[in-house]
C-alpha cells in the first residue's frame, strides 16, 4: 500500500499569513476603529479635547444635515465630465486600433502617449494646470497672442472653468488606459464572428453597435463601476488645483476632500462616520465587482 | 467601391483624432519643458515656442532651495516606491503560490475574502489608521508608508492568474522528490517562474506608491521626510505672488520626468501589462 502523503497544508497557511497579518493591522483594527469612533463626539477646539463621548448616530445625522450631500453631488458631477467623454473616445479609439481594415500608422506611438498621462504625478499635473491656466499662464498668453482673447480669462474663478479643468485632467489621465483595456477586450471576440458578419455584408456602423458592443458589455460594466469606485476617491487634483478649498464656494469639493480636512482638524467623530458613510457604498460597488470577476463560476452553477 | 471610399474617410478622420488627442496629451509637457528652462523675468513676458538657457539655473535654484527640499523628497519618494514595490511584489507572490498550490481547510473562504476587498478603497480606512499608527510611534516616519504594501489584493489577484497559466503543479512535485524545502522551492524555482509577473507589477506599484499623495500627506509631519506629492502640495499652498514661478515649473519638471523616462524605455511591457490583469471573460 501506499504511503499517506505528508501533509504540506500547514505550509498554505504559513504563506498566506504575512498577507493577512498585514491586512489584520492595517486594515482591520483601524476600520473597527473607524466604525467605533463614529459614534463617538470627539474632536479638538483650538488645544482642548473633547470627547470620546458616546453619541449614538448623532455625528450621522448631521452629516446629513451639513454639506455632504452637497460634496456628493460635486464628486459626481465632476467624475461625469471627465468619464463620458473617456469612454466615447475609448469605443471609439479601441474599434479603430483593432479594425484591419482602417491600417493606422504609428499604432504603438498613438498608445505609448495616450497612456502616457495615466502615469503622471496627479499632484503635480493639478499643479501644472493650476499655473498653466491662471491669469498670467501660458495658456491664457498664448490665446491672447493669437487675437482670440482681449483680456486673460480666469479660469478658476469660475465654477464650470474650475469644473471643467478637473474633467479634461480626469480625461486625460484615464482614457488610454480605458482604450487599452477596452482594446483587449475587443481583441478577445472571435474573429470568426466578425468574418460571418462581412460575409452577411454587416458595414461598420452595424459591425460597432450589433456585435463589439453587445459582446464586450461585461468589460464595459467592469469598466463602469471600476472608474465609479475611482470617481469616488477623487482627491488630488481637486486638492491642488483648489488649494484644498474645492473654490469657488466650494463647488469643486469632493467628498475625499471633506473627509481631509476633518482628519487634518482632528474630527475623528464626523471623520468616521463619514468614512462608514463612504465604506457602506464602497462596499456595494465591491460586491458588484466580485460578481463580476468570478462571473464564470455562477454560470458553472447555474 | 462606395465602402472603399467610407472606409478611406474613416481612416482620414481616425488620425486626425489620434494626432488631436496625442497633441492634447503632449502639449502641456511642452510647455512644462519649454518653461522649465525659461527664467523669472522671461517668463513674465510671456509664452515663448522656443526654450530658453536656464535650465541648469533654474535646476540648481531648486536643488538648494531650503523650503522645499525636492532633492531629499525624490530620495524619500525613491526609498518608500522601491520598499514598496519590492515587499508588495514578493508577499503578494507568496500569498499567491500559498493559495495556488496548496489545499487546506481555509482556502476557499481566504481566496474569497482577498477577492471580496480587491477594489476596497484605502480611504475609508484613513482615519483609524492614522490613529493606529500614532500609538505604534510610527507617526511622522515612512514606514506606515511602506509596510501596508504587503496586503496588495489587486497584485495578489495578478500573481494568482499569471500562476494559474505558468507554473505547472507538477514542477513543485518534482522539486518536493529532490529534497527542496517548501520555502526553498518558492525562492529557488517560484520566484524565477515569476519575474515577468513580478516586473510589471513592480512597476505599477512603484508608479503608484511614487504618485501617491493622500496617506502620506496625512502621516508626513517634517520637511526632510516629505514626498515629492508632499513637497508639490506646500508649493500649491506658497504665497504666490512671491515666487520664482520659472522654479515652479522647475519642480513640477523634477516631479514627474523620471516616470516619463521610466516609462519610454518600458512601455512596450506597460502596455503590455495593463490588461493582463483585468477581467478574464
Amino acid at each position: 500500500m501506499k504511503r499517506k502523503s505528508i501533509d504540506y497544508s500547514k505550509w498554505g497557511y504559513f504563506f498566506i499569513l504575512p498577507f493577512f497579518i498585514s491586512f489584520f493591522v492595517f486594515s482591520l483594527i483601524p476600520l473597527a476603529d473607524t466604525i467605533r469612533y463614529s459614534f463617538y463626539e470627539y474632536y479638538r477646539s483650538g488645544i482642548k479635547e473633547i470627547g470620546p463621548n458616546f453619541v449614538g448616530m448623532e455625528n450621522y445625522v448631521s452629516l446629513l444635515k451639513s454639506d455632504m450631500l452637497k460634496y456628493a453631488g460635486n464628486t459626481f458631477i465632476l467624475w461625469i465630465i471627465g468619464f463620458i467623454p473617456q469612454i466615447v473616445i475609448a469605443l471609439l479609439l479601441a474599434e479603430w486600433f483593432v479594425d484591419a481594415r482602417l491600417k493606422i500608422h504609428g499604432k504603438q506611438f498613438f498608445k505609448v502617449v495616450i497612456y502616457l498621462p495615466n502615469l503622471i504625478m496627479a499632484s503635480a499635473f493639478a499643479m501644472l494646470f493650476f499655473t498653466m491656466f491662471s491669469t498670467n499662464g501660458p495658456i491664457n498668453s498664448i490665446l491672447m497672442n493669437m487675437g482670440l482673447l482681449s483680456k486673460p480669462i480666469d479660469f478658476m474663478g469660475t465654477v464650470f472653468g474650475t469644473r471643467s479643468l478637473v474633467g479634461l485632467m480626469n480625461f486625460l489621465m484615464w482614457f488610454g488606459n480605458t482604450t487599452i483595456m477596452l482594446m483587449a477586450a475587443i481583441m478577445g471576440i472571435s474573429p470568426d464572428i466578425f468574418e460571418a458578419s462581412e460575409l452577411d455584408g454587416c458595414n461598420s456602423f452595424q459591425r460597432f453597435f450589433r456585435i463589439t458592443l453587445p459582446l464586450i458589455r461585461p468589460i464595459l460594466a467592469y469598466t463602469l463601476i471600476t472608474s465609479i469606485i475611482g470617481g469616488l476617491q477623487m482627491f488630488d487634483v481637486p486638492q491642488i488645483l483648489t488649494n484644498g478649498q474645492g473654490n469657488p464656494d466650494r463647488t469643486s469639493m469632493t467628498l475625499i476632500m471633506f473627509l481631509n480636512s476633518h482628519l487634518k482638524s482632528k474630527n475623528y467623530g464626523m471623520a468616521g462616520s463619514l468614512s462608514v458613510y463612504l465604506f457602506i457604498v464602497s462596499g456595494i460597488l465591491c460586491f458588484i465587482v466580485y460578481r463580476m470577476t468570478n462571473g464564470k463560476d455562477d454560470k458553472g452553477g447555474r | 467601391m462606395n465602402s472603399n471610399a467610407f472606409n478611406k474617410f474613416r481612416s482620414v478622420f481616425a488620425h486626425v483624432l489620434l494626432v488631436i488627442l496625442s497633441f492634447m496629451c503632449l502639449f502641456f509637457f511642452y510647455i512644462l519643458f519649454i518653461n522649465a528652462t525659461r527664467s523669472h523675468a522671461d517668463l513674465q513676458k510671456g509664452f515663448s515656442a522656443l526654450p530658453g538657457k536656464y535650465f541648469l539655473t533654474n535646476f540648481m535654484n531648486v536643488a538648494n532651495d531650503g523650503t522645499f527640499p525636492m532633492i531629499r523628497g525624490i530620495l524619500n519618494s525613491l526609498i518608500v516606491s522601491g520598499c514598496s514595490a519590492a515587499i508588495c511584489t514578493y508577499f503578494s507572490s507568496l500569498t499567491a503560490y500559498g493559495l495556488y498550490a496548496y489545499d487546506f481547510k481555509l482556502k476557499k473562504a481566504a481566496f474569497t475574502f482577498i477577492m471580496a476587498i480587491l477594489v476596497m478603497p484605502t480611504q475609508v480606512t484613513a482615519m483609524g489608521f492614522l490613529r493606529l499608527i500614532t500609538k505604534m510611534g510610527m507617526y511622522d516616519s515612512l514606514l506606515p508608508l511602506i509596510i501596508p504594501a504587503i496586503a496588495s489584493p489587486s497584485v495578489f489577484y495578478f500573481m494568482y492568474s499569471y500562476l494559474q497559466s505558468s507554473l505547472p503543479l507538477s514542477l513543485v512535485e518534482a522539486a518536493r522528490i529532490d529534497g527542496s524545502g517548501e520555502f526553498m522551492t518558492f525562492n529557488r524555482i517560484v520566484i524565477p517562474i515569476m519575474k515577468p509577473a513580478i516586473a510589471v507589477q513592480a512597476i505599477f506599484t512603484f508608479v503608484g506608491s511614487w504618485n501617491n499623495y493622500f496617506v502620506p500627506a496625512l502621516v508626513i509631519q517634517s520637511k526632510d521626510k516629505m514626498t515629492v506629492p508632499i513637497l508639490i502640495a506646500t508649493l500649491r499652498g506658497a504665497d504666490f505672488m512671491s515666487f520664482d514661478s520659472a522654479k515652479i515649473y522647475m519642480m513640477i519638471f523634477v516631479a514627474i520626468v523620471p516616470i516619463i523616462i521610466v516609462y519610454l524605455f518600458l512601455s512596450k511591457y506597460i502596455i503590455a501589462g495593463i490588461t493582463l490583469g483585468g477581467v478574464k471573460e
